[in-house]
Parts: structure tokens; C-alpha cells; sequence
């Protein structure tokens, strides 16, 4: 960290990439290696592993994102945490801080969700502008940067008790694909990165370094190279740009809440689907009346979340689910593409736990008396999975600045979310199956539960082939402004079943590269 | 009450209940369990007031086997001259609801089926809405609570399961 650099305000030669999480981090990394100058700005601050706190609230006051935001919509979050649409990250490390750790590569055939699915109606889909092919050495790379379990030669995670009981009754199901998933969590020492001591509490940050997080990789890497400085609680307030339409700078606000101004020769944008969408909408000017990169109208469209939900069940006997990797498990057969049950794409489900805590907020938000508090009552002999499949992208769905304003002035987001008609058939379909699984290792009581906050926050500056059917090209590239970069999970054409970190990774592995060979060939 | 028979002992001043059917009992600025196992004094709303917030906070999120003691900690910030107002005109609005279901005062529903009828019946306020919500961390975001439920809590500082149990289980 001695070698950290430090840039100045005026050095218009820097990347000035806005986030720090797997999108910005990674790529402010990898940049910097390559020996280009980075400045990375980050609302939040820096928290370290000895920082993580082992308790579900108060490591919540100390990470989550809880700027102010609005919601609108039918979905259940827009009722029961209408001002927390998201449980995101706001440090150093944003959410690869908070993320569980699965890490799956994306199906063949979902990048071309339109192609193979056929247009659903009230749905946007579309194909991605990138291939398996073209993606799978990035994938190498993002799986070898991460530590991926079950992938190159490192071995899977022990299963844990809520995933030894998982895994029986989708055995008893007859589900094949049945295991301890693809992780970036260390099973053995990798990477100066010990193994996973089966503490829980992944959600709260990994306090052994066990988790992959840009935090306490990427970013210190990054900075030892004396090519990135990254400025935290430096909230970035509009991208300006110059009256040839090429951007040039970042405003932001600083630690002591002073305006400032980072030129730059390439901006990134790695906000986070909330944030990124709004600081374009932001950005608007004379020239860009709707917002940068967003000629198209697309900018903050097609908000996707994936279709989740968790299935809770109560046995006779204790599970402890909360003792080791909180998601600890998967069963990857209904991921497939099988419009045969009565929707297109797929789902995953994989083990989770929450401790009593968030249990209580969560299991069914706003419910009260003893149908709530008997469930409550048997937590210990709880077992619980999550479900995470495709949902589809819808134009209405969206990211729109609202009437709210923030404590700098800045108009915050207002997050518009409906459920589709195959996401609630998906959902059901899931339920029922998760439900099966657990009665099928003799469950007492099983708790169909609702959607989270939501952690996979994507789509909202899509990426596309043609210009006005989305935000960015298949490099992450505004369509409209050469130099300006979308670099984190807003750039997701269609969801996939899988969660979202590695593609995200993978994509800024590619990316960097893309910029770095285009400014050494003089093209940005 | 058997305390009744007792005199003017701390336990005969407790006994002047107002909390039928319940453990709450109200004294003068203070309520407190008939064993004396716990007391809350009062000093910005009545005892009445915290005796049915009391009631009402067990009512919401009945657990048998988790005392008045966590769920006194949980409501007594309402004790307050912020709060004060909102809680009166909120209990008077409970007792009103008890009324019109023929019961004297909420408190002296002596089923828990009929309070939690009065609940409902009150349930889209803005003051059962903040009673309730403000429970989901005050009551269950208690550590002292955790093991009731066989939660354990913080790992790290023990080394995590990884030698304690993660995958002990012997049932399946």
C-alpha cells in the first residue's frame, strides 16, 4: 500500500473507473497491471477481513448500501423494504465483500436466450452480442483468479449439514447433478489465501480470506503496482464530457463532502446496476438531454433480478444450518432450457442459511403470530435453499431517476420491478421442487419464502448488437461515446440461471484487455 | 392473585394488576413479573401503557420459552417523551378495538386468540406496524436470545465449525 499512487485532479491520462466491486476492481487490476494509469473512485470505505463483523446487523450497518432509494412496482420488496430494494455492498471491495461465492460459468445456449427461447411476450429479450466459445478462455482466467472449486485442479468443499440434507433428498429426487458447487472459497490454500474454516457468516465478509473479494485482492495487487489509486467515500456525482461528445471527467464528491473533479482520458462506469444506470441518467446535458449513453432510450431498462426465492423446511432433529459455508451446495438439473414445465430458461438451487436475525426479517416479511413464530421456534432443526433462475427482461422494468434526492442533492434511484408471467411460473415450479426435496428426507414443515432485497442487480445498460437495443457494445462500450465503459453486471444482456459474479469477473478480464490494446494502438 | 393476601409487601404493591391472564403487573411507575424476576420502571408513559405494549409484543411474536424479561428490553424504548403520544393514542385505540369486541381492555382478553383478533383488527396502523416492526430487531436481534432458539452466533473467534460440528449430523 506504500506504493499506492496518487494522481492529480488535473492528469487527464488516467481510467477513472467508478466502483470498486468484482466489475471496477477487477478491472481497475487489471488495468494497472498492464501499466495503465487508474484512478478508482469508491462511495464507500475500506474494510479489511480483520474489519468483518460476525453478526448479521451490525455487519449490515457497517457494508450494505443504505443510501437512499425508491421502489415501485408489484413486486413484495417494493412493500415490505420499499426504501432497500437492494442488499448490496458500499466499501472498498463493494459487493464481492458480501457475495456468497458460486461461481458458474453460463450455459451454451444462454447467450442467446432470444434465438433459443423465442420471443416471450411482454419480455425484451435478446441475444448477447458474445458466444460460449468467445467467453470460455475468459472464464479460465476468471476461474483461476478466483479460485474456483470443482474447476482447474482444485478440489470442491466438505459439504456442511444444511447441505448433507439437501443433498439426500435431491438424491431421493433423483437429481444428478448434486454438489458442493463451484466456489471461490478456498478449499485448500490457494493464491495466499487460506481455506475455508466453515465459520458461516460468508455473507458478512470473510473474515479468514477464504472468499474471493476484490478487497483484499484485487485492489491492493492493483495498487502495489504504483498504477492505481483508489479514493474511497468519494461518491462520483456526473461524468462530464467535452462538445465533441467524448467524456473527460468524473465529478465526485470527496470524503469531507467537497466537490471535485477527476479528468480522465477513458471512464468506466461499475456501479452496480442501481447506481451506474443513475449516474448516466445523472450526466445529462445539452447535448445528452436523456442521459450519456442513452441515444437509445435504454439506459436503466430491462432491470433484471433474477427469479429467486428460498424454500425453508423444519425436520424432528437438529440441522444447525448456520455452522459452515453459507451456500454450501447445489443442484444444477433444473438449469437447463425445457419449456416442457411450463416456462423457458432454468433455475439453480443452492443451500442457504440466515442466522435468527435476519431469519426474522426475512422469512416472511410483515407476517406476525404463531404460524411466524413457530417457525421461528424450530430453527434449529432448519435446513433452507435458494433459487436462482433466469427472469425476463422487460423494458417497463427499469432504473428512472426519482424525486428523492440524496444527502449531496443528487436524485436518487427509483427501482420499478414487476414479476413476468414466466418468472412467477419458474418461481412456483421451484418451490414446489424444493419443497419435494426437503419432504423427501422427511420434513415436518416446509416455508415457501419470499424474494430477498435483491443481490443480483443487473441489465440495466445492456449490452447489444445494434445500437438501439441497448446501452453498450460487446465490449462494455457505450454505443454512443467511445470512451466511456460499462464494467459491471448493468452490462448483462439476459440474466442466465447462474449467479453473476464470475461472468462479471470474466467480462472485466476482457474488457481491460480491450481498453489497454485500444489505447496503446491510439484508439481511446 | 395469591399475592393479594400478602400486605403491603413490594409483592402486595405488584399486585394491583391491571395485565389479566398475563405476567405483567402494574405498581406505581413500574411494572414488574408477580415472581419479581424482572421490572421495568415507567417514567414518560403508564403503567397500563407498558403493560399492554408488553402484552402486545408477546402477542406478535409469541415464543413460549423466551420470558417477559427479552420482550420488556425489546419495548421499553417506547418509555419516552418522543414516543409518548403515539403510544397513547395508539393503546387507546387497542382498548377501543377490545371494547367493540366486548372485552373491558385489550388486557383483559384473557385468550390469546381474542387479542390476536383485536390485532388484526388494528393491524394497517401506523402504531402496530412500528410496535411490530421495531420487535423484528429488538426482540430477535438480542444475543441473549440466540441460544433460546440454539443459535450460536459469532464462530470466527472459536475457528468456525471446521473442528466443531459443521457436518455432525446424524440423523439422515
Amino acid at each position: 500500500m506504500a506504493t499506492a499512487a496518487t494522481f492529480d485532479l488535473n492528469d487527464d491520462s488516467v481510467v477513472v473507473i467508478v466502483g470498486t466491486g468484482s466489475g471496477g476492481g477487477v478491472l481497475a487490476n487489471e488495468l494497472a497491471q498492464k501499466g495503465v494509469k487508474v484512478v478508482a473512485l469508491e462511495a464507500g470505505g475500506r474494510y479489511l477481513p480483520e474489519d468483518y463483523i460476525n453478526d448479521e446487523w451490525d455487519s449490515f450497518g457497517q457494508l450494505a448500501w443504505t443510501d437512499p432509494r425508491t421502489t415501485s412496482g408489484d413486486w413484495r420488496v417494493a412493500k415490505d423494504f420499499s426504501g432497500l430494494p437492494a442488499w448490496i455492498v458500499k466499501a472498498v471491495g463493494g459487493t464481492s465483500i458480501h457475495w456468497a461465492g458460486a461461481s458458474l460459468r453460463f450455459q451454451d445456449h444462454e447467450w442467446k436466450a432470444l434465438s433459443n427461447y423465442g420471443a416471450v411476450e411482454g419480455a425484451s429479450l435478446l441475444d448477447w452480442p458474445l458466444d460460449a466459445a468467445e467467453m470460455a478462455p475468459w472464464y479460465d482466467k476468471a476461474e483461476a483468479k478466483l479460485g474456483v472449486t470443482g474447476t482447474g485442479d482444485r478440489p470442491r468443499l466438505p459439504g456442511c449439514n444444511n447441505y448433507l440434507v439437501f443433498e439426500k433428498g435431491a438424491r431421493a429426487l433423483g437429481y444428478s447433478e448434486v454438489h458442493t458447487g463451484n466456489m471461490a472459497i478456498n478449499s485448500v490454500e490457494y493464491d495466499d489465501r487460506m481455506a475455508c474454516q466453515q465459520t458461516g457468516f460468508c455473507f458478512q465478509g470473510c473474515k479468514w480470506g477464504a472468499k474471493w473479494s476484490s478487497a483484499y485482492t484485487d485492489i491492493p495487487r492493483g495498487e502495489a503496482t504504483g498504477n492505481l489509486e483508489v479514493r474511497d467515500r468519494a461518491h462520483a456525482a456526473r461524468i462530464l464530457h467535452d462538445d465533441t461528445g467524448r467524456v473527460t471527467g468524473v465529478e465526485y464528491f470527496d470524503r469531507d463532502g467537497n466537490l471535485q473533479m477527476q479528468k480522465a482520458r477513458v471512464v468506466c462506469v461499475a456501479g452496480n446496476s442501481f447506481e451506474s444506470p443513475r449516474l448516466l441518467l445523472n450526466s445529462a446535458s445539452s447535448m445528452f438531454p436523456d442521459g450519456l449513453a442513452n441515444r437509445s432510450g435504454q439506459v436503466g431498462r430491462n432491470y433484471m433480478r433474477h427469479t429467486t426465492g428460498s424454500v425453508y423446511a423444519i425436520f424432528e432433529q437438529p440441522v444447525r444450518m448456520w455452522r459452515g459455508t453459507t451456500m454450501a451446495g447445489i443442484v444444477r438439473d433444473e438449469a437447463r432450457h425445457d419449456p416442457s414445465r411450463g416456462f423457458v430458461g432454468g433455475y439453480e438451487l443452492e443451500t442457504l442459511s440466515l442466522g435468527i436475525p435476519f431469519m426474522a426479517a426475512f422469512l416472511d416479511p410483515g407476517a406476525w403470530g404463531r404460524e411466524f413464530t413457530t417457525a421461528l421456534d424450530s430453527y434449529e432443526n432448519m435446513a433452507g435453499m435458494w433459487i436462482v433462475g433466469e427472469d425476463m427482461p422487460q423494458a417497463e422494468n427499469r432504473v428512472t431517476l426519482s424525486d428523492v434526492e440524496d444527502s449531496f442533492g443528487l436524485k436518487v434511484a427509483n427501482v420499478n420491478f414487476s414479476d413476468h408471467p414466466n418468472d412467477i411460473a419458474m418461481r412456483n415450479h421451484a418451490y414446489a421442487q424444493g419443497q419435494a426435496i426437503y419432504r423427501a428426507v422427511g420434513a415436518t414443515r416446509t416455508l415457501p419464502t419470499p424474494p430477498y432485497p435483491s443481490t443480483h442487480n443487473l441489465g440495466t445498460n445492456r449490452m447489444s448488437e445494434r445500437p438501439e437495443d441497448g446501452v453498450v457494445n460487446r465490449w462494455g462500450q457505450s454505443h454512443d461515446i467511445a470512451n466511456l465503459f460499462v464494467s459491471d453486471g448493468s452490462q448483462f444482456t439476459t440474466g442466465a440461471a447462474e449467479n453473476p459474479t464470475l461472468t462479471i469477473v470474466a467480462l472485466a478480464i476482457r474488457q481491460a484487455d480491450r481498453i489497454a490494446s485500444e489505447m496503446a494502438a491510439g484508439n481511446l | 392473585m395469591s399475592l393479594r393476601k400478602q400486605g403491603l409487601t413490594r409483592r402486595a404493591l405488584l399486585s394491583r394488576a391491571v395485565a389479566a391472564g398475563t405476567l405483567a403487573v402494574a405498581g406505581s411507575g413500574f411494572i414488574a413479573a408477580p415472581d419479581a424476576a424482572w421490572a421495568v420502571e415507567v417514567t414518560a408513559i403508564s403503567e397500563h401503557e407498558m403493560a399492554t405494549l408488553l402484552q402486545m409484543a408477546r402477542d406478535i411474536y409469541p415464543h413460549d420459552r423466551v420470558g417477559d424479561r427479552f420482550y420488556v428490553i425489546a419495548v421499553k424504548g417506547y418509555d419516552s417523551e418522543d414516543q409518548k403520544s403515539t403510544v397513547a393514542e395508539g393503546v387507546a385505540a387497542l382498548d377501543a378495538a377490545a371494547k367493540e369486541a366486548g372485552f373491558d381492555s385489550y388486557l383483559a382478553a384473557g385468550w390469546e386468540a381474542d387479542r390476536v383478533a383485536i390485532l388484526r383488527s388494528i393491524e394497517d396502523t401506523a402504531f402496530f406496524q412500528t410496535v411490530r416492526g421495531g420487535l423484528v430487531t429488538g426482540l430477535y436481534n438480542q444475543k441473549e436470545v440466540w441460544p433460546i432458539f440454539g443459535y450460536e452466533g459469532e464462530s470466527y473467534s472459536k475457528g468456525g465449525y471446521i473442528d466443531r460440528g459443521f457436518d455432525d449430523i446424524d440423523w439422515l
